[in-house]
C-alpha cells in the first residue's frame, strides 16, 4: 500500500514540477505576478511529494517488502537497519529518488529564502528548476521505476553489494548529490539571467551562497568517497582516476572557478558572460557526469548496473538541458556589457588565471575520461588512460595556479603591484626551501616531483598565513589592534584564508603518498613482518560471525622498540548471500601517518597472505579537503549574506559595495 | 567583427554539440566497453612449444584435436590466486582440458603456488621471458584462452574468470566447440 503511495506521490510530483516550470515562467513574460507567485508552493508542495515517495521507499526496505523488486534485489532480512535505510540509494533507482529528494531541498530552500528575489528573475529561477525536476522525474518513472512489484514475493533478498555495507560509503552520496544538485541552482540563476539579458553585482551576490554551498558538500562528498576507497578496497590507493570519481572531481573543479569568478563579477562588475558560462558548464559536468556513471559507456569499478535505454533518456535530457543553455547562451550572452577594465596584474587577473588553468585541469580529466569514447568512436583500439596520463597532464598544470594562491590575495583589485607582493611573502620562500631540503634529506628515495611537492605546500601555507598577517598588520600596529582588526576582519575573508591553507595541507597530504612504503608476505601465528621502524608481529586469525557474513579477525601487535604499542585487528569478511568478500582493514594513525595493514587470503594450513602499508601524512589530504570545506562554511556565515542584506544592499549604487576583503 | 564576437558564444554549444555525437556513438547497439576484444579472435593460435613444469614440455600441436582452455598465470599475481577456486572447480567437476602457461615466473615458485593452493592443469608451459603471452597478446595475467580442435582461438577471457563467466560463456562454448 505505502509503496503504491509512493508510486503515486511520484507521478504527482511530475505533474506540479510540470506546473512549476511552465506557469512561473509565462507568469514572468507577461509580468503576472499571480502566475510567478506558483513557483513557490509548486516547488515546496513537488518537495513534499518526494519526500513522500522517498520515505515509502525506506518503508519498503525498513518493512522488507519482497514483493518490490527494489528491495528484492538490493536487501536482505539479515542486514543491518543501517544498511537496510542507506541501501535506499544503494542502487541505481533508489540513488535516482535521492538525486530528485536533493533537487526538491534546493528548489524548496530557494522557494522559502528568495523573498528579496525580484519576482521576475524568482520566477524563472523557480521555473528552470521546475523543468529540472520534471526531466529527472520522468526518467525515474519511464526508466527507473523503484516501485515495481513482483508477484509472488519472494522469500528473501539478494541483499546489497558487501562492499556498500559501510558507513563511509553509506553517507556519501547524500553529500556528493547535495553538491552536484546545489549547482542546478547557479544553473537556474545562469539561465534565468540569460533569459531577462541582465547580469549585476546583486545577480552574483545570490549566485555565490548557492554555489558555494554545493561546493562545500561536494568537497566533502568527494573527500569521503575518497577516504572509503582508501580504507575499504585494501591496497591503500585513495584516488584512482576512476570515471566515476573524475564525474565528481569534473564539477568541483569547475564549480571552484565559478566560486572565484563570481567575486569578481560582485566586486567588479565584468566577466559576467564567463561567470554565467562557468555556471551553465558546472551544471551541465553535473549531468554529463550522472550519464557517464549510469550509461554503461565506460568502464567504472563503481558502475551502477547500466541499461541502455536510460542511457539514451538522459542523453536526450543532456541534450534539453545543456543544449538549450548553451544555445541561450549563443544568443544572449554577447549582449550582456562588462563593466570595470583591470589590468593584467591585479586581483581580477590572478583570478582569471585561477579561473583559465582550473578549466584547463578539468578539460584534461574530461579528455581523460573520456579518451576511450573518442578513440572507440573512430575505431581506434579498447584502451584506457590510467595514473600516467593524469599525473603527467594535470599535476603539473595545477603549480602555476597553486603558486598563484600564495600571491593572488596579496594583489589590489585593477592593478596590483606584483613586485611588492613578492616581496612581502618572502617568509614563504623560506618556508618553501626549508620544506624541500627537510624532505630531500628525510626521504630515502630522491624523488623530484614530491619533494617539489612539499615546497609548494610550504609556499601556500606560508603565503596565506602572510596574507592574513599583513591583513591585521600583525607586527606593523601594536598586537592589541591587530586583535582588534582579527576581530573585524569580514567572515569572507577568514573563509578564504582557511581554504587556501586547507588546499596547502592537501597538497603536503598528496605529495607523500609518494614515499609510503609496504610490505607483502605470508604469515602464520607469530611471524614478525618490519616495516619503517616498525616489528607486525601476527597473532593468528579467529572466526567471528556477523549478523549477515562471517568474519576472519585476525590479531596483529604493533611493535616499536621492542614494545608494543598498539594492537589492531584487520579482517576479511564472507557475505553467503552474495558470495563475495570484502576486506576490513585496520588503520593506526597518528595523523602524521597512518600504518595500515589488510588481511588478505588464507589456507587451511593457516598461512595468510598480510599486506601493510606504512603512509606518510595520508591523513593529511582528508584534514585539508575537511579546512577547505570549513572555510567555505565560515565564508557562507558573512553577515553579507544573511537573508535580506542582499535586498538593502541591491537599493544602494553599486559602486558602495561592501569594502573587498582585501581592502 | 562583432559578428565575429557573437560566432565566439557559439563555441560551447558547437563543442557540446560533438561531445552529444560521440555519446550517441557511444550508445550505439551493441557497443560493450567491457568486452576487450582480441585481435587472434579466429585465427589460428600461436605457436608454442614450452618446457614443462614437470620436464613434461607443452606444445601447441600435441593440443589439436579437442577444444582445450588455455591460462595465462603467474606466481606473483593476486587475482590468479582468487581465480584459483573457479580453475579447480573447471577441472575436477566440469571436467575441462585445461593447460597452464606460467607466464614471467620463476619455476620453483610456481611449483609452490600450485602446491599450496592445488593443480588445476593438465600440464603447465613454461613461459618465463613472457614471449608466448607477448603472441598471444596478453594484457596481463590471468588471462583465459578457448582453443577450438583445430588450434583456433575462439574467445578471450581477460582477468579473473568468475563462476558467471563460466556458467553463461566458457561452458556453453566448449559443449558447442565439441559438437
Amino acid at each position: 500500500m505505502t509503496t503504491e503511495l509512493g508510486h503515486f506521490a511520484l507521478i504527482l510530483a511530475l505533474c506540479v514540477s510540470l506546473v512549476q516550470a511552465v506557469v512561473p515562467l509565462v507568469g514572468a513574460s507577461r509580468g503576472n505576478l499571480a502566475w510567478m507567485a506558483v513557483g513557490r508552493n509548486a516547488a515546496l508542495t513537488e518537495f513534499g511529494l518526494v519526500a513522500l515517495a522517498m520515505l515509502s521507499l525506506m518503508h519498503a526496505y525498513v518493512t522488507n517488502d519482497f514483493s518490490v523488486i527494489n528491495v528484492i534485489e538490493n536487501s536482505h532480512t539479515d542486514k543491518p537497519l543501517l544498511y537496510q535505510i542507506t541501501g535506499v540509494w544503494g542502487n541505481h533507482e533508489g540513488s535516482m529518488v535521492l538525486w530528485v529528494f536533493m533537487l526538491g531541498v534546493c528548489s524548496s530552500a530557494l522557494a522559502l529564502f528568495s523573498n528579496n528575489l525580484p519576482p521576475q528573475l524568482r520566477a524563472r529561477v523557480l521555473s528552470v528548476q521546475g523543468m529540472i525536476a520534471a526531466g529527472f522525474l520522468l526518467f525515474i518513472l519511464l526508466t527507473s521505476n523503484p516501485f515495481l512489484r513482483t508477484w509472488p514475493p519472494a522469500a528473501n533478498g539478494q541483499g546489497l553489494n558487501p562492499v556498500l555495507q559501510d558507513p563511509g560509503l553509506a553517507f556519501h552520496p547524500p553529500f556528493l548529490y547535495l553538491g552536484y544538485v546545489g549547482f542546478s541552482v547557479g544553473f537556474a540563476f545562469a539561465v534565468a539571467a540569460l533569459i531577462e539579458g541582465r547580469v549585476d553585482a546583486s545577480w552574483a551576490r545570490w549566485v555565490r551562497p548557492w554555489t558555494l554551498a554545493s561546493w562545500c558538500f561536494l568537497t566533502i562528498g568527494i573527500a569521503m568517497g575518497s577516504w572509503w576507497a582508501y580504507y575499504t578496497l585494501g591496497w591503500g590507493g585513495w584516488w584512482f582516476w576512476d570515471p566515476v570519481e573524475n564525474a565528481s572531481f569534473m564539477p568541483w573543479l569547475v564549480g571552484t572557478a565559478l566560486i572565484h569568478s563570481s567575486i569578481v563579477v560582485e566586486k567588479r562588475d565584468t566577466l559576467k558572460s564567463w561567470t554565467i558560462l562557468l555556471a551553465i558548464i558546472t551544471f551541465s559536468l553535473s549531468l554529463v557526469g550522472t550519464f557517464l556513471v549510469r550509461s554503461g559507456v565506460l568502464t567504472s569499478v563503481h558502475a551502477f548496473a547500466t541499461d541502455p535505454r536510460r542511457g539514451m533518456f538522459i542523453l536526450l535530457l543532456l541534450l534539453v538541458a545543456i543544449g538549450g543553455a548553451l544555445t541561450l547562451y549563443a544568443i544572449r550572452a554577447p549582449a550582456l556589457k562588462g563593466g570595470g577594465l583591470f589590468a593584467p596584474i591585479s586581483r581580477e587577473g590572478a583570478l582569471v588565471l585561477n579561473n583559465l588553468i582550473l578549466s584547463c585541469g578539468c578539460a584534461t580529466v574530461f579528455l581523460g575520461t573520456l579518451y576511450p569514447l573518442f578513440l572507440d568512436a573512430v575505431g581506434g583500439p579498447k584502451l584506457s588512460v590510467g595514473f600516467p596520463f593524469f599525473n603527467r597532464t594535470f599535476a603539473p598544470l595545477m603549480v602555476p595556479m597553486i603558486l598563484a594562491v600564495g600571491v593572488g590575495p596579496l594583489l589590489s583589485w585593477k592593478r596590483g603591484d606584483l613586485l611588492g607582493a613578492l616581496q612581502r611573502v618572502w617568509a614563504a620562500y623560506v618556508a618553501a626551501a626549508v620544506a624541500v631540503l627537510v624532505a630531500w634529506s628525510v626521504t630515502h628515495r630522491h624523488e623530484i616531483f614530491p619533494v617539489l611537492g612539499f615546497g609548494l605546500a610550504a609556499w601556500t601555507g606560508a603565503a596565506v598565513i602572510v596574507e592574513f598577517a599583513e591583513r591585521v598588520r600583525l607586527f606593523r600596529v601594536g598586537f592589541g589592534e591587530s586583535v582588534r582588526r582579527a576581530i573585524h576582519l569580514p567572515r569572507a575573508a577568514y573563509g578564504m584564508t582557511l581554504a587556501h591553507f586547507g588546499l596547502a595541507v592537501s597538497i603536503a597530504g598528496f605529495s607523500a603518498s609518494a614515499f609510503d612504503s609496504q610490505v607483502i608476505a605470508t604469515v602464520h601465528d607469530g611471524s614478525v613482518l618490519k616495516l619503517a621502524g616498525y616489528e607486525l608481529r601476527f597473532m593468528g586469525v579467529e572466526r567471528v560471525p556477523g549478523p549477515n557474513f562471517a568474519g576472519n579477525r585476525s590479531t596483529v601487535e604493533i611493535i616499536r622498540s621492542g614494545r608494543v604499542v598498539a594492537v589492531v585487528h584487520p579482517e576479511q569478511r564472507f557475505f553467503p548471500v552474495q558470495q563475495q568478500t570484502t576486506s576490513e582493514t585496520a588503520i593506526r594513525t597518528n595523523f602524521l601517518a597512518d600504518l595500515y595493514v589488510a588481511l588478505g587470503d588464507g589456507d587451511a594450513a593457516g598461512n595468510w597472505t598480510l599486506r601493510a602499508y606504512w603512509k606518510p601524512l595520508v591523513p593529511w589530504i582528508w584534514i585539508g579537503a575537511i579546512i577547505m570545506a570549513f572555510g567555505g562554511v565560515v565564508s557562507l556565515s558573512d553577515r553579507r549574506w544573511r537573508v535580506g542584506v542582499a535586498a538593502r544592499a541591491r537599493r544602494r549604487p553599486v559602486s558602495v559595495l561592501q569594502p573587498a576583503p582585501g581592502e | 567583427m562583432i559578428a565575429m564576437r557573437r560566432l565566439l558564444y557559439l563555441v560551447p554549444l558547437l563543442l557540446f554539440a560533438v561531445l552529444a555525437g560521440y555519446f550517441v556513438l557511444a550508445l550505439r547497439p551493441g557497443y560493450d566497453p567491457h568486452v576487450l576484444p582480441s585481435a587472434m579472435i579466429d585465427k589460428e593460435a600461436p605457436h608454442f612449444d614450452l618446457a614443462g613444469l614437470d620436464g613434461k614440455g607443452l606444445a601447441l600441436t600435441a593440443l589439436k584435436g579437442s577444444p582445450v582452455l588455455i591460462n595465462f598465470f603467474a606466481s606473483w599475481c593476486v587475482p590468479c590466486r582468487e581465480e584459483q577456486p573457479v580453475l579447480m572447480r573447471l577441472a575436477n567437476q566440469e571436467h575441462v582440458p585445461l593447460y597452464g602457461i606460467d607466464y614471467k615466473d620463476q619455476p620453483e615458485d610456481a611449483q609452490k603456488l600450485l602446491a599450496e593452493f592445488g593443480d588445476p592443469y593438465r600440464r603447465v608451459g613454461l613461459d618465463p621471458d613472457g614471449q608466448v603471452g607477448l603472441n598471444f597478446g596478453v594484457y596481463g595475467v590471468p588471462e583465459s584462452y578457448v582453443l577450438d580442435s583445430t588450434g583456433h582461438i575462439r574467445k578471450r577471457f581477460v582477468g579473473p574468470l568468475t563462476a558467471e563467466e563460466v556458467n553463461k560463456e566458457l561452458l556453453p562454448l566448449l559443449l558447442a566447440l565439441r559438437k
